[in-house]
């Protein structure tokens, strides 16, 4: 509230103190809120999905971590305290080794071709087509379809003697292709779905972070004289490095978890009868509820999961950044 | 600033807000297990494969009104004792009526405070010994009525059989393959030589039918487990069934329940296939619009069980009561029996077994074959049941993965997969 003083020469007239407004002490409670709402609300505002995150995120990371230290049964429950002898135990079994060897390699099948392809999607889908939204929408309805049912066509098309591919092959002269039995062959088809199912939506991404380039840019190129490959690859390939980043991050994360596309592969599950596509999660998986049912040894996969997603995104990062300039835009540009 | 009035609005509005949120919170209160009889329960059911109870589920919703039943399938039985499992571990989550297959048992035995006791009069002496047995605890606590068992008999292309010039008619084929596992491999090489058409369908059939007629399989009943590189009698079994499979290109390197074994049902993959009573079912569909299927009254080495499955209650239900009654009543001999006419799975009731409705039934896709007096004959010839321990499960499995690196991926020598076996085994660690 503003202090009102009395004019000077009005008088010597002798106001009440009481009908003075002088600074009131700043002790009230409207005052007290007032201070709090300028300072703290910004973090309660936050403060919901930090709370969430606590719960559902750190929470069971640190439960993991407790259960990892521990001798602990499916059925049985928590057993005694073994240190880190989960740890050292999964890294010496032979089939970590294979199963990492399965994971890196569907990763980088799946990420690489993914990301390039979904690049070129969106150049397309930007240009000025008939039914934009049309097409728009129907790149992204592989990422609708469930895992489930993804899986099921598409063993239909990669069996080993009835499926549609080696027969097409069969008929072209060529031998099949043993995609549940060869390795490499395992892993493209198991690729093959998942890129099925992730390019729309990094397609979407894309076409995003490309409608955001601004048309001037592209204009100049064509007066300069650039064809739409060269307006690609020196304007929009340039303007997109925070996404490519973005995307390749998350596509690392995502790429070295995946479970679906290979748990679904045979009727098993196992991941091949000797482990030819047996990822990661899925050791995890087997480790806990296989036949060694050992909680205690999945916990210590997980966490070492988790230790190779992070070690391999900060790697990724490194390396994008690097080749990215900090402000995104064109530099380097040789001043005359 | 808000003027009063507004702000009380706001708050009244939150009130609310909350009350509903707390009223629409799910009524989870437990209910007492004992049934007043009038009370509107839903109880659920999870089975996997075919069990044949979709009519009975019907029936028995009309005989209780109360009632409502929820039925649960999973498509393999895998899948099923992997929800058991985690549902068991979860502590919630289970049906009220969980099957369990005859395998399942050496690690559910481990954990039974987890299954409700369902001893009672009514169930006395209901179902054959063997069967029994395998349900109950050491302390004599019945936690599983037995739906059906396994007898298996040898279902047979007569079309592909007449092709190679052997007899077609059943009791032909039976006397045929009278004998052991040799004889049924003489007749296959004959076979293969003659058609080019594989005799069997998957390696790994012919060693779990073998390993279901050992007393002492992998672990001895006094509760050892026999190290695998010392299981003369196992090893033996794996190599033979290779050469069989492999050598004699008798297998059609198929693994049971994938994609190509399901194709090869429609295009002539194989001449025969050890068919337990579920497997008709499967069989009937899989082969839809086939002829030539029969089954005839025989097996290699006399007889042999595969499979058969329980009811339990889990204890985490919350209809302990009622889910009971409901087990037994689908356990009783005469719905088993019409199980058995929609599904073919074969009762494991003593009164079943001996009732004239089971035995007069015939199969019409099989060539209107009398599959019910062929399975009971078959059930008879059982005469060894495999001992299964808590390492049953992990050591075949790691012999089948042994047995798929063969004979289907062919990725793999017999000497180089058994190695792999061995080190599998040595793997989980057991004791």
């Amino acid at each position: 509230m503003a202090t009102v003083t009395p004019p000077r020469g009005a008088g010597t007239t002798e106001l009440p103190i009481s009908a003075l407004s002088v600074e009131r002490p700043s002790r009230s409670w409207r005052d007290v809120l007032g201070r709090l709402d300028v300072k703290v609300s910004p973090y309660l505002y936050i403060a919901p999905f930090f709370l969430l995150f606590l719960l559902v995120g750190v929470f069971p990371l640190a439960y993991t971590a407790f259960v990892s230290l521990h001798d602990w049964h499916l059925l049985g429950g928590q057993g005694d305290f073994v240190g880190f002898q989960n740890y050292v135990e999964v890294v010496q079994q032979p089939r970590f080794l294979t199963a990492l060897r399965n994971t890196g390699s569907i990763f980088l099948l799946s990420s690489i071709p993914q990301v390039f392809l979904a690049i070129i999607v969106a150049a397309i889908l930007d240009a000025n087509l008939r039914a934009k939204t049309f097409w728009r929408m129907g790149v992204l309805l592989p990422y609708v379809v469930a895992p489930v049912a993804v899986s099921l066509i598409f063993s239909r098309l990669f069996a080993d003697q009835s499926g549609l591919i080696n027969e097409i092959l069969g008929n072209l002269g060529f031998d099949a292709i043993r995609w549940h039995a060869d390795v490499f062959a395992s892993h493209v088809a198991i690729a093959s779905m998942v890129n099925f199912r992730w390019t729309g939506y990094t397609t979407l991404i894309f076409l995003a972070a490309m409608q955001a380039v601004p048309r001037d840019l592209y204009e100049a190129a064509t007066i300069d004289g650039a064809g739409r490959v060269r307006r690609f690859f020196s304007v929009t390939v340039p303007m997109l490095r925070p996404t490519i980043i973005f995307v390749i991050i998350t596509a690392t994360i995502g790429g070295l978890q995946i479970f679906d596309e290979p748990r679904l592969f045979d009727q098993l599950g196992q991941g091949g009868a000797d482990r030819q596509w047996m990822t990661m999660t899925m050791f995890l998986y087997e480790l806990g509820w296989g036949a060694q049912k050992s909680f205690g040894r999945a916990s210590a996969v997980a966490w070492i999961l988790f230790v190779i997603i992070v070690a391999i995104g900060l790697i990724n990062f490194t390396i994008t950044r690097r080749i990215a300039s900090s402000t995104g835009a064109p530099s380097r540009r040789k001043r005359p | 600033m808000r003027t009063y009035s507004q702000r009380w609005t706001l708050a009244a509005g939150a009130t609310g807000i909350a009350l509903l949120a707390t009223g629409c919170a799910s009524d989870a209160t437990t209910e007492p297990s004992a049934p007043t009889g009038d009370e509107a329960i839903t109880l659920t059911i999870a089975t996997f494969n075919e069990f044949g109870y979709e009519e009975l589920i019907t029936e028995y919703e009309a005989l209780n009104p109360n009632i409502t039943i929820e039925h649960r399938k999973a498509a393999t039985s895998q899948e099923a004792r992997d929800k058991m499992n985690t549902g068991l571990a979860a502590g919630s989550g289970l049906a009220d009526i969980e099957a369990v297959e005859v395998d399942w048992w050496p690690e559910l035995m481990q954990y039974e405070a987890n299954l409700s006791d369902l001893s009672s009069d009514e169930v006395e002496g209901r179902w054959l010994d063997w069967k029994t047995a395998d349900a109950t605890t050491p302390d004599g606590k019945l936690v599983g009525y037995g739906t059906d068992i396994g007898p298996e008999a040898i279902c047979y292309r007569s079309d592909l059989f007449a092709q190679a010039g052997l007899p077609t008619d059943r009791a032909e084929v039976a006397a045929l393959l009278e004998g052991d596992w040799e004889t049924y491999f003489e007749v296959g090489a004959q076979f293969v030589k003659t058609t080019g058409i594989p005799w069997f369908e998957s390696a790994n059939a012919i060693y779990g039918a073998q390993v279901n007629q050992m007393e002492e399989p992998y672990e001895t009943k006094g509760g050892t487990t026999t190290p695998l590189e010392e299981n003369a009698e196992i090893k033996a079994l794996y190599e033979r069934t290779l050469e069989a499979s492999v050598d004699q290109e008798l297998s059609a390197h198929l693994g049971q329940w994938s994609e190509d074994w399901t194709a090869a049902f429609q295009t002539d993959g194989f001449a025969t296939m050890l068919c337990p009573g579920w497997m008709l079912g499967v069989i009937e569909g899989n082969a839809a619009g086939v002829t030539g299927w029969d089954i005839a009254d025989v097996f290699p080495g006399g007889g042999g069980n595969w499979g058969g499955s329980y009811l339990t209650v889990p204890a985490q239900s919350e209809h302990v009561e009622e889910a009971t009654a409901l087990a037994a009543w689908l356990t009783a001999p005469e719905q088993q029996i019409k199980a058995f006419e929609a599904k073919g799975t074969f009762p494991s009731q003593v009164a079943a077994l001996e009732s004239e409705n089971l035995l007069s039934q015939t199969n019409e896709f099989f060539n209107g074959a009398p599959t019910g007096q062929i399975l009971a004959s078959r059930a008879e010839a059982i005469e060894v049941q495999p001992f299964k321990g808590p390492n049953y499960f992990a050591i075949h499995q790691a012999v089948s993965d042994a047995i798929t690196r063969v004979d289907v991926d062919q990725t793999d020598t017999p000497a180089s997969s058994w190695e792999k076996a061995l080190t599998a085994v040595e793997e989980l660690g057991l004791n």
